[in-house]
């Protein structure tokens, strides 16, 4: 059984659309990505997917419930962390956790067992108020609210925006816990470096999704050569590559990257070459490992 | 049930860990009451009278200084010609003029029964009635002071200027009562489950099981509640620290309260269905809601005396047949037969916003 | 050798016993693009504060476009440009309003207003939505008009406080090559972020953890120093030392 099958999904806003047709499946026991910047519509499809919106078209099914007609069932199953972290900033971390354990039905004890790990950490500050958290604890807090009902699949809407890269890292470790215990995980993130956290990732841009796979596989399939240049001067060298042909650059890191399109070859001489042409010095040209962001970027072109 | 509890118990914290809030709760209504109480009593001290002694006997003399003796009353001046009244209030040299006729004690002595006629600028409606007041227990007192085999009548003949039906004002307690419920009850309630949708946890609150109509429910009574304690402080202030007694039944007056107090909650509730910042719902309930009840109740401004188009709109401001309700019961001492009109009008106006925020009610986001 | 445009030694601020800067020392050359990093409560945001010369330090010596921090701070204000995500334009004006408005608070006179006005429409490529309300934009729009509006009048230095978020990669490139060509116009860039990938476009780099600079480099240099692999691993390893919260 599949955890989540969206179909045709689409959403607008006023006559704008936000989401056009968005189709994926999610199986169970996964962590699915939805990787794209803000006003992609991941919100808008979480929200559909949480019964939260109706879908001007398509339908979807959540652990093969409806999104329209059960939506009473996907409420008492699911797990939903929104993007703002929905915390009562007034009370307490235990005060959060046991309110929010009783709205779902069920008691902190029960279900100790799937936040434990992320508890323990919690445990000390567990009678400061949820306001006087940092990001990254509150950020804990809110997956312990979300989870402590053992949600049959968990939507997490960009729970690591904001947040330390120490608490990010922190976070994704914790995910992959969850996996364990056999939770399915729809997850957004706007940081295409979380993509290669994900068993499978959907790359989402203007409410549609540009492709879906493997992280490993989206990268071993990019297709194109791509090099990695360095040189003296940096504005001076994206300037002077984009006048080569057929090609792409940007800025990456301490490099520029050159996606040189399918028909053509190049070889890294021909590249360092043109460069010194154009008075560049320092020239450094290599083959660059393909990441994510070198596919999203390639995909918007 | 549990989570129902669970709930109700969330909210109480909320209220009570937000001390600023609980201070504006609990010390307005103490504040109110203490400054329209004392703001009102301090105005009729050493009012300036103008006397009118037509009879130029003992028994008007006696009165003149009975009047002049009391700590309420300045006399301006002592004349002979009615004419004068009028000047004498234009220039605001005098506030109300006492009118002893020819023949005073002749006729308390023979006939047992004389008038005197108590004029008043009743511009300022407050300050009339109590200038009415305090001049007619001042010549009450002089007539249980004579002291005869027969008892002596002296009826004081009592003409507002300016406002005549002086319908505007008597108690004030009742129109505090009405203007905190109204702050309590709509903006608190309105604001508080608004502020829900603002922090995001209205979303989690609906992905659950938890029924969506119960959000609204545990949300209104810590409010409920908040509201009787400070109906019991107002109405303890009022008795026992400004001397206004409640002379009708105490139960009926509590229940009438309640069901004011839901008409104010149903309002609350709409405006936060209505509303999506805590900006917003603070702004309509202070406009729409707050602004309404101090112009439209009767309270502060007498509502006969306005024009045809505002008494109409004043008809559907609650606050208005509640100032009735309460007036009739505590100042008055009448029974339910006295009020069952207003009560049943609140019983529809709470029904009518309770039904449309239900149809309203949405178990989604948009 | 290079002008110095930013001279910071020892500049520390408390708020009552709480340390929030404590004793920074470090230099930023003209033309140069500086990355601030570190978690959230590490003090960058008081540190640039007090840079900008909006809030004065407890002690120490700090020279802004060769102004002092404490008594030249109105000099300061017109050397500078500041941009952040959180504050930058206003949302119910027209693009062509936001640059006059800005233009005008900056004390360009209408004739420059006016030529600027065109060349910034025309260089951004906003020619078709000039008369559109910002809040209609598109995010990556709205950070390049307000990249190129703190820069309008051509400031000594500009601060970016974690200026970009939230956009697809490619409008991210688009932003941070404005941001080169500024430097390569010898404006100096220096920006907070705790974006990692973005660290990784500065030419130098600083990483505070409570309060203290704990790393100051180039990116490669960082990298080798503290054997990792990209900037994200040395900030990791860095502010895991971290005691303070936000």
């Amino acid at each position: 059984m599949k955890a989540v099958i969206a179909e045709n999904i689409s959403k607008q806003y006023d006559g704008k659309p936000a989401v056009e047709k968005v189709s994926f499946e999610v199986n169970e026991g996964e962590i699915f990505g939805l990787i794209g910047p803000d006003g992609a519509g991941k919100t808008s499809i979480f929200r559909i997917l949480t019964t939260l919106l109706l879908p001007d078209g398509g339908s979807a099914q959540v652990h093969h419930w409806d999104v329209v007609k059960d939506w009473r069932a996907i409420r008492n199953a699911v797990g939903y962390m929104p993007g703002k972290f929905s915390l009562y900033q007034d009370l307490t971390v235990e005060e959060n956790l046991h309110f929010f354990a009783t709205v779902f039905n069920t008691t902190i004890q029960e279900n100790y067992h799937l936040i434990e790990d992320i508890y323990v950490q919690l445990e000390p500050f567990k009678n400061r108020r949820a306001g006087k958290l940092s990001g990254g604890m509150k950020q804990k807090l809110a997956l312990c609210c979300a989870l402590i009902h053992k949600p049959k699949v968990l939507f997490l809407d960009e729970p690591t925006t904001g947040v330390d890269p120490v608490s990010r890292r922190e976070f994704w470790e914790m995910l992959k816990k969850l996996k364990q215990q056999n939770i399915s995980i729809v997850v957004s993130t706007p940081y295409m470096d979380e993509a290669s956290m994900c068993d499978r990732i959907a790359l989402i841009q203007s409410g549609s999704i540009l492709s879906i796979d493997t992280p490993q596989d989206l990268v071993k399939n990019y297709g194109n050569q791509l090099f990695r240049v360095k040189a003296n001067d940096r504005y001076r060298l994206l300037e002077v590559l984009k006048s080569v042909p057929s090609t792409k650059s940007y800025a990456f890191g301490e490099y520029a990257h050159v996606s040189v399109e399918k028909d053509h070859q190049m070889d890294a001489s021909e590249i360092a070459q043109h460069l010194q042409q154009n008075g560049l010095t320092e020239v450094e040209v290599g083959e660059a490992e393909v990441t994510i962001e070198d596919c999203f970027i390639n995909l918007l072109h | 049930m549990k989570r129902l509890l669970v709930f109700i118990k969330k909210e109480f914290t909320h209220v009570l860990r937000d001390k600023k809030t609980l201070l504006i709760l609990f010390g307005m209504p103490i504040v109110q009451v203490l400054i329209f109480g004392f703001v009102l009593s301090n105005e009729v001290k050493n009012t300036d009278l103008l006397v009118i002694d037509q009879a130029q006997d003992r028994a008007s003399k006696e009165i003149i200084s009975k009047v002049q003796a009391s700590e309420y009353f300045d006399i301006a001046s002592v004349t002979f010609d009615v004419q004068d009244v009028e000047a004498s209030f234009k220039k605001g040299k005098s506030k109300a003029a006492l009118i002893l006729p020819k023949d005073f004690e002749k006729n308390l002595m023979t006939k047992h029964v004389a008038q005197v006629q108590i004029l008043a600028d009743a511009s300022d409606p407050n300050h009339a009635t109590t200038i009415e007041n305090y001049l007619t227990a001042i010549i009450r007192d002089y007539t249980n002071s004579l002291n005869a085999s027969m008892p002596y009548t002296i009826i004081p003949e009592v003409r507002m200027l300016y406002n005549p039906q002086l319908k505007g004002a008597p108690n004030f307690v009742p129109g505090v009562m009405a203007l905190i419920l109204m702050l309590v009850c709509v903006m608190m309630t309105a604001i508080s489950i608004v502020r829900e949708k603002e922090m995001g946890t209205m979303e989690v609150l609906l992905v659950s099981p938890f029924k969506p109509i119960m959000v609204i429910v545990s949300k209104v009574v810590p409010y409920f509640i908040l509201s009787m304690l400070n109906i019991v402080s107002i109405l303890l202030l009022s008795v026992y620290v400004l001397g206004v007694p409640i002379k009708g039944n105490v139960l009926l007056l509590f229940g009438e309260s309640a069901l004011f107090i839901s008409t104010c909650l149903s309002l609350g509730i709409f405006i936060s269905i209505k509303t999506q910042t805590q900006q917003v719902a603070m702004l309509i309930s202070l406009m729409g809601m707050l602004l309404p009840t101090v112009l439209f109740s009767g309270f502060m401004f007498p509502i006969e005396n306005m024009p045809f188009p505002l008494r109409m709109i004043s008809n559907i401001v609650p606050a208005k047949w509640f100032y009735i309700i309460v007036k009739d019961i505590m100042i008055k001492g009448l029974g339910f037969a006295a009020v069952w009109k207003e009560s049943l009008i609140l019983m529809g106006i709470t029904v009518f916003f309770l039904g449309i925020s239900i149809k309203n009610f949405k178990i989604r986001l948009a | 050798m290079e002008e110095v445009v930013i001279q910071a030694d020892k500049l520390t601020k408390k708020f009552g016993d709480f340390t929030a800067t404590d004793a920074i020392t470090f230099q930023v050359r003209k033309g140069e693009i500086f990355g601030f990093l570190g978690a959230n409560g590490a003090g960058k945001t008081t540190a640039m504060r007090m840079l900008c010369g909006l809030s004065v330090p407890t002690s120490g010596e700090a020279k802004v476009a060769g102004f002092d921090i404490y008594k030249e701070t109105e000099s300061i204000k017109k050397n500078i440009g500041y941009m952040s995500q959180k504050f930058s334009l206003y949302e119910d004006l027209t693009v062509v309003e936001n640059i006059r408005f800005f233009g005008g608070i900056y004390g360009l006179n209408n004739e420059q207003i006016k030529n600027k006005t065109e060349e910034l429409i025309e260089r951004l490529g906003l020619t078709s939505v000039r008369k559109e309300l910002v809040v209609d934009l598109p995010l990556g729009w709205k950070q390049k008009l307000s990249f190129s509006i703190a820069i309008i009048h051509q400031p000594k230095i500009v601060f970016l406080d974690e200026p970009t978020g939230g956009v697809d990669p490619l409008t991210r490139r688009q932003f941070w090559e404005l941001i080169y060509e500024a430097a390569h116009n010898g404006i100096t860039v220096f920006v907070t972020t705790h974006y990692m990938d973005e660290a990784e476009y500065c030419d130098r780099l600083s990483i505070m953890v409570d309060g203290k600079i704990k790393a100051l480099d180039t990116p490669k240099n960082l990298k080798m120093q503290f054997e990792a692999e990209s900037m994200d691993e040395v900030f990791y390893k860095l502010a895991r030392q971290a005691t303070r919260a936000e």
